[in-house]
């Protein structure tokens, strides 16, 4: 019954998109209707193919065939983010790179929003979303609620990723930062995490622990916070339902501030306690011992979630905002600093009586670093944010350099250990493929992330230096183009960090890639074609 | 008084006073007496259920969906 409700509703979907392919107004949304006309096709075909069969939910085992997908999908869109990452930065160096053919496809401009979405939300939200429903899984000792629910969540996420990139480079976006999604993949993103928030919270009613363990609540204020975020700065009305374009409810300062408010709390929910709940599970499985303190956890999230909401405002300071609000946004920032370095140090301490791992266990190694630029960019971030400071690093490189010290120090290394951790086990393996293989990735990244964020503090600083000079006179003493003209070194330093990056990246999907096919699996324990354990 | 500086004064004593003493009672509440075994119990776990879940009691029956 239910089958043919979905057969009715995936057919309707295809032929409604395709009629809406016929009218589009723009190239955008042409392209990214037949996506979606093709995407309920290929849904429609598998689902019919599934009817009358018995749908047979083991109940005794965890579901990880979607967790294996979202591992791979992780891996694969690190790949094509870091890739993307590098283009640009070559294209920033050597602007002929910006071929004449790709104009208004190609160029620095359409590819630039490409490569921050792939990375937070391609790499980073597969990685959230999969290692969100293998942690809550294992410890709320129950299968994932909603039956197939999850590999909704899953593929409905791929598809806004497919929407959103072929979106961007065809100039389909709202021009917001981080929230460049036009308003139709607004409207998917919205279900597909209505659904993730479903499977996550309803997992976790039906757990067998008493205690909700902390991973758990970094994941469920990620969620919860996301949505919030999400449905107040997409608030638009399209200009046609046959066109990609739409018209913000607000305008001027409101929208400024809604707009970073969303920005910052991206950063702090989805890049920081998403990633957190990560750290809280994964450090403390990977190197056999509870977390350092569990009080101080606790501490950890609730000083989080009381203060990060507040910070959004240092994105604009000296701007139209009024001036107590930009304060405000300076303070929190300030006092957010300190919350920080304590799950930095919840985080390290975890390994205490445990630091020989360091020596023999790479994967141990990346967690580590991971949190060293968690704490690392956590202090930075709250300097940056003095008003003071912010008047010399706005709008030049150093915020550039920031914000990769935390991404591909942070986000990318924890990722990367969680990734490690997490194939092994999936697939009933023995163990990685090649720690030898691991080490490189290690070396690779940490080496490339110092020659990012050290270029960009020179370059940031510089540029900064160089737009506020004034001679004797008070005029100013250079041009925009002879601070560009001074970056080049910078740049190529920059792009050779990144390409050293994403070098590391491509030896990690192989050797992910091996651990699975150059590997016999042991007795499956957990398989979904395991034998019933009853 | 118009919205604006009615919700900015809102926001800058009686919702900041609330926020904070919400604050302040979740960490008290972390401290009380008696918490530590409970924190240890639930820090540790982590280290159980890792390769199934603990059977249902009344399996109820979910189509997939």
């Amino acid at each position: 019954m239910w089958d043919y409700a979905k057969l009715i509703a995936l057919g309707a979907i295809a032929v409604l998109a395709a009629i809406a392919a016929n009218h589009a107004r723009d190239l955008a949304y042409l392209v990214n209707a037949i996506t979606v006309a093709l995407a309920a096709g290929i849904a429609f075909v598998v689902v019919l193919r599934g009817v009358g069969e018995p749908k047979v939910v083991n109940r005794n085992e965890y579901l990880d065939g979607v967790i294996r997908l979202g591992v791979i999908a992780t891996a694969f869109w690190g790949v094509v983010g870091f890739l993307v990452g590098v283009v640009i930065a070559l294209q920033l160096s050597f602007p002929w790179l910006n071929f004449e053919v790709l104009q208004g496809i190609g160029n620095f401009g359409r590819l630039r929003p490409l490569h921050t979405s792939a990375v937070i939300f391609a790499f980073g939200g597969n990685a959230l979303i999969c290692t969100a429903f293998y942690v809550v899984q294992r410890t709320s000792a129950a299968r994932l609620w909603g039956g197939n629910l999850a590999w909704f969540v899953f593929w409905g996420w791929q598809l806004v990723i497919v929407l959103a990139a072929t979106g961007y480079i065809l100039g389909g976006t709202q021009s917001k930062e981080y929230a460049e999604p036009v308003w139709y993949v607004d409207i998917l993103i919205t279900v597909v995490w209505v659904a993730f928030l479903a499977v996550y919270a309803g997992t976790l009613m039906n757990r067998k622990e008493p205690h909700i363990y902390v991973a758990n609540w970094f994941y469920l204020s990620f969620i919860l916070t996301i949505a919030m975020l999400h449905l107040v700065n997409n608030m638009a009305v399209p200009v046609s339902v046959f066109g990609s374009q739409s018209v913000q409810l607000t305008s001027g300062v409101q929208d400024a501030m809604i707009q970073w408010w969303y920005g910052h709390n991206a950063v702090g929910f989805f890049l920081t306690a998403g990633f957190l709940g990560m750290m809280y599970y994964f450090v403390p499985k990977q190197a056999e011992r509870p977390v350092y303190s569990y009080k101080l956890s606790i501490i950890h999230f609730w000083a989080l979630i009381f203060l990060y909401i507040w910070a959004g405002p240092h994105h604009l300071h000296y701007t139209a905002l009024p001036e107590w609000a930009a304060t405000l946004g300076m303070v929190f920032s300030v006092i957010l600093w300190m919350p920080s370095w304590g799950g930095m140090i919840n985080g390290l301490m975890t390994l205490s009586g445990a630091w020989d791992k360091l020596r023999t266990d790479p994967v141990i190694r990346m967690m580590v670093v991971a949190i060293g630029f968690y704490g690392m960019a956590t202090f930075e971030g709250p300097m940056m944010s003095i008003k003071a400071v912010n008047s010399l690093s706005h709008y030049t490189d150093w915020t550039i350099g920031h914000v990769h010290s935390g991404a591909l120090g942070w986000n990318g290394m924890i990722t990367f250990g969680a990734l490690y951790y997490l194939t092994p086990r999936l697939w009933n393996r023995e163990g990685l493929y090649s720690l030898r293989l691991v080490s490189w990735h290690f070396w690779l990244a940490t080496i490339g992330i110092v020659l990012y964020a050290s270029s960009m503090w020179v370059s940031g600083i510089m540029e900064g230096l160089m737009w506020r000079e004034v001679d004797a006179n008070g005029f100013l003493v250079n041009a925009f183009a002879d601070t560009v003209g001074s970056k080049f070194p910078m740049n190529v330093v920059r792009a050779l960090g990144g390409a050293m990056y994403l070098l590391g990246g491509l030896i990690m999907a192989y050797n992910l890639w091996m651990t699975v096919r150059a590997q016999d699996a042991r007795a499956p324990v957990n398989a979904n074609n395991a034998i019933p354990a009853e | 008084m118009e919205t604006y500086s009615f919700l900015r004064t809102l926001a800058d004593s009686w919702g900041l006073l609330v926020m904070t003493l919400c604050f302040l009672g979740i960490i008290a509440w972390a401290f009380r007496p008696g918490s530590r075994k409970t924190h240890e119990e639930i820090a540790s776990s982590i280290f159980r259920n890792e390769q199934k879940p603990v059977p249902q009691a009344g399996t109820r029956d979910e189509e997939a969906l």
